[in-house]
C-alpha cells in the first residue's frame, strides 16, 4: 500500500515541479541581470571604482547640474558623486530634520539656510579650502542671511519679475499695477507661493515685502482678491509653458523660466517692477552630519570654478554667483535682464527674511484669496 | 438593436466611468509622442522624447533603483506573505480573526501614517537612509497584499489534500512543498506580480524612507515636475503605464487559473 502510493506520489513530483523549476530559473536570472545591468550606464564613461573610493552625495533642484559637470568632478578627484533632487525647500528641510541624512552638500535657498543655521544643521565652511567663494558678484557679496558666508556659499541667483509678450502688450510695463490691468483678464498667472505674491502687492503699495504690520498685511489681502479674479492660475511649476504656449501674457515669476520661455517664443520679454522686487540665491551648504566635510568643500570649489558656474549658469539660466563666471557667460545670456538683472534692477532688489510672527498673518491672507 | 432602456443607461455610465478613469492616461500616452516641447500644442509626431529618456543617466539610475527595490522588497513580502497566509489560515477560527485585523490594517492605514512611522523608526534604531530603507518599506506594505490574495486562494482549498498527503507518509515541509505550493502557486505568482507593480509605483512610503543614492523613479518624476513639465516626463510616465497593466494583467491572469 505504502510502495504504491510512493509510487505515485514520485511520478506526480516530476509532473508537478517541471514549471517550477523553470519559474524559479527565471526569477533567479530577472534578479541576475538586474544586479548585472547595475554598473553598466557607467562602464566606460567613468573610472573603474576604486577600492574604498570616496562618494559625495550631492542633494540638489531637479536638473540643476549637469551630468558631464559631474564626470568632470569624478575624473579630477576620483571620487564618486551620487545625485538626488529634491523639488522644494520644504521637502529638503524634512529630509534633514529626520536626522538619518547622510549628504555631504544640498542647495537650500536663501530663506531655508537661516532656517538651517537657526537649527544648528549645517557645518561651518573653512574659507581657505573654497578659494572660488571669494570672488561673487556685488550683489551676494554679503548675503543678510549669512553675511560673512559662514556656511554658505551663493550659487545661483536671480529676481522674481513680470515675463510678458510683447506681441500682446507692445508697450513694456514697468510696474506690478500691470497684473491689475482688467485688459488682461485671465491671461495672468501668479506664483503659488505666498510671500512671493504677497511680495509682489507689498513692493506695489510702496512697503518692504518683509513688512510686519498686520494692517499692512491686511491691505495688501485686500488688493489680492481684488486681483484675483484676473487671474487664471496660480502656479510656481510650469508658467514659462503657460506664457510660450500663450495661455497667459503676463506671468510672475522667476527670471530663469521666463528666459527659457523666451527661446521658444522670442516674443516673451522680462522686467523688474520699478517698485522693486525679490532678489533670491540658492546656496550651496553642508550639513553637520555630512561625513566628508573635505570633499564636500572642493566640490563646492570645484562648482564655483568660473568656468563650470558659467557653463551652469548658461545650461540653467540663472546668474552665477560668481563674478568671473559672469564674464564668461554668452552675451546672448549676460544681457538677458531675466537672467543677469541690469544696473536699475539691482538698485532696488530685496531679500526675503524671516518674518516671525506676523508670517501668520500671512498664511491667513493666503488662505483667505486661496478659499474664495 | 432595441434594447432593454435601462440597459443603455447602464452602458452609458460605465463608459463614462471609463473615460473619466482613462482618459487622462490616454492624453499623456498621446503627448509622449508629440513633437512640440511644450505639452499643450500638437505638432505632429515624434519619438524624440523616448530616445531623450534613453540617454538620460539620471532617470536610469533611478529605474534601476526602482527596479531592484521592487525585486528585492516582493521577494521578501512573497517569502513573508505566503508563510503567514499558511500559518493564519491553519489557525483556530478564534486567533485568526484577531490576526486577521492585524494584516488588514496596514492596508486601511492612511500610506503617510505608514511611511511616517517608517521613517521614525528607522531614525530611532539610528539606520542610515537608503536603498536598504527603502526596499525595507515597500516589504511592509506588501506583505498584507501577499497574505490576502494567497489567503484567498488557500480558502479554497480542499484541507483533505494536504490530510491525504500527511496520511502518504509526507512530512509537514513535503506536503506543503509537494501538495499546497503547486495548488496555490498561480496567486503567489500572482501575488508576487502585485507586489511589483505596487513597489514600482509607490510614492509616499519611499517618499519618507528614502536617503541618499535612493532615489526612485516616482521621486524623480517629481522632483522633474519642478522644473517645468518635458514631454520627457509623458514618455517616462507612458512607459510605466504600460509596464504597470501588463503586470497588474499578467497578475490577474495567474490568480484566475487553476480557478475552476
Amino acid at each position: 500500500m505504502i510502495r504504491r502510493s510512493m509510487g505515485f506520489r514520485i511520478s506526480h513530483y516530476h509532473q508537478i515541479t517541471k514549471s517550477p523549476k523553470h519559474a524559479w530559473l527565471a526569477a533567479v536570472l530577472c534578479v541576475a541581470s538586474l544586479l548585472a545591468c547595475q554598473p553598466a550606464p557607467e562602464d566606460g564613461r567613468k573610472p573603474a571604482p576604486k577600492a574604498g573610493q570616496a562618494t559625495l552625495y550631492y542633494f540638489t533642484w531637479s536638473d540643476y547640474v549637469g551630468p558631464e559637470l559631474l564626470e568632470e568632478f569624478e575624473r579630477q578627484t576620483g571620487a564618486k558623486v551620487v545625485v538626488d533632487t529634491f523639488s522644494s525647500n520644504e521637502e529638503l528641510l524634512a529630509k534633514l530634520q529626520s536626522g538619518a541624512s547622510g549628504y555631504d552638500v544640498i542647495v537650500p535657498s536663501d530663506f531655508m539656510v537661516a532656517v538651517m543655521m537657526k537649527q544648528g544643521l549645517l557645518a561651518e565652511l573653512d574659507p581657505a579650502k573654497i578659494p572660488n567663494a571669494q570672488q561673487l558678484v556685488g550683489a551676494l557679496a554679503t548675503l543678510p542671511v549669512d553675511p560673512e558666508h559662514r556656511f554658505s556659499v551663493p550659487y545661483l541667483w536671480g529676481t522674481v519679475g513680470i515675463g510678458y509678450d510683447s506681441s500682446v502688450i507692445p508697450t513694456p510695463p514697468d510696474s506690478w499695477a500691470v497684473l491689475w490691468d482688467k485688459r488682461y483678464e485671465g491671461k495672468i498667472s501668479m506664483l503659488n507661493d505666498q510671500r512671493e505674491v504677497f511680495g509682489a502687492v507689498l513692493r506695489l503699495m510702496g512697503q518692504s515685502m518683509n513688512s510686519r504690520d498686520p494692517a499692512v498685511i491686511e491691505a495688501a489681502k485686500a488688493r489680492l482678491l481684488e486681483q484675483k479674479p484676473l487671474v487664471k492660475t496660480y502656479t510656481s511649476d510650469h508658467f514659462d509653458q503657460l506664457l510660450a504656449s500663450g495661455e497667459v501674457v503676463l506671468a510672475h515669476g522667476w527670471g530663469g523660466p521666463v528666459a527659457r520661455a523666451m527661446a521658444l517664443k522670442p516674443s516673451i520679454k522680462y522686467i523688474v517692477p520699478k517698485e522693486g522686487a525679490t532678489i533670491w540665491a540658492d546656496c550651496l551648504v553642508i550639513p553637520r552630519t555630512s561625513r566628508n566635510k573635505e570633499l564636500a568643500m572642493q566640490f563646492i570649489n570645484y562648482l564655483m570654478d568660473r568656468d563650470v558656474a558659467a557653463r551652469t549658469s548658461e545650461r540653467l539660466l540663472f546668474a552665477s554667483a560668481s563674478r568671473g563666471a559672469m564674464a564668461l557667460v554668452a552675451a546672448g545670456v549676460q544681457n538677458n535682464p531675466a537672467v543677469y538683472p541690469d544696473e536699475a534692477a539691482l538698485g532696488h532688489l530685496e531679500w526675503m527674511l524671516d518674518v516671525g510672527d506676523a508670517l501668520r498673518s500671512y498664511d491667513r491672507g493666503w488662505t483667505e484669496l486661496k478659499m474664495k | 438593436m432595441m434594447r432593454d432602456p435601462r440597459k443603455a443607461w447602464l452602458r452609458a455610465a460605465s463608459l463614462g466611468i471609463m473615460m473619466f478613469l482613462y482618459l487622462p492616461i490616454a492624453v499623456l500616452v498621446v503627448y509622449s509622442f508629440n513633437a512640440a516641447k511644450l505639452s499643450t500644442a500638437w505638432q505632429g509626431l515624434s519619438l524624440q522624447w523616448y530616445a531623450l529618456l534613453a540617454r538620460d543617466h539620471a532617470l536610469l539610475v533611478a529605474l534601476q533603483n526602482s527596479l531592484l527595490i521592487a525585486a528585492v522588497s516582493t521577494a521578501i513580502a512573497t517569502l513573508l506573505g505566503v508563510s503567514a497566509a499558511v500559518g493564519i489560515e491553519r489557525l483556530p477560527w478564534r486567533r485568526r480573526t484577531w490576526l486577521d485585523g492585524a494584516f488588514l490594517l496596514p492596508l486601511v492605514m492612511p500610506e503617510v501614517m505608514m511611511g511616517v512611522a517608517l521613517l521614525l523608526f528607522f531614525v530611532l534604531i539610528k539606520m542610515p537612509l537608503g536603498l536598504l530603507t527603502v526596499t525595507i518599506g515597500h516589504a511592509v506594505f506588501n506583505v498584507p497584499v501577499v497574505t490576502m490574495i494567497v489567503r484567498a486562494r488557500l480558502r479554497k482549498l480542499d484541507p483533505h489534500l494536504e490530510e491525504a498527503a500527511r496520511d502518504l507518509g509526507a512530512t509537514p515541509w513535503q506536503a506543503f512543498r509537494r501538495v499546497t505550493l503547486p495548488l496555490v502557486r498561480p496567486s503567489v505568482i500572482g501575488a508576487a506580480l502585485l507586489a511589483f507593480t505596487v513597489s514600482l509605483d509607490d510614492f509616499v512610503v519611499t517618499f519618507f524612507t528614502a536617503g541618499p543614492g535612493a532615489t526612485t523613479l516616482p521621486l524623480k518624476v517629481y522632483s522633474m515636475i519642478k522644473t517645468g513639465i518635458s514631454p520627457e516626463i509623458n514618455a517616462l510616465s507612458a512607459m510605466l503605464v504600460v509596464v504597470s497593466m501588463a503586470l497588474v494583467g499578467l497578475s490577474l491572469v495567474m490568480q484566475r487559473t487553476n480557478e475552476k
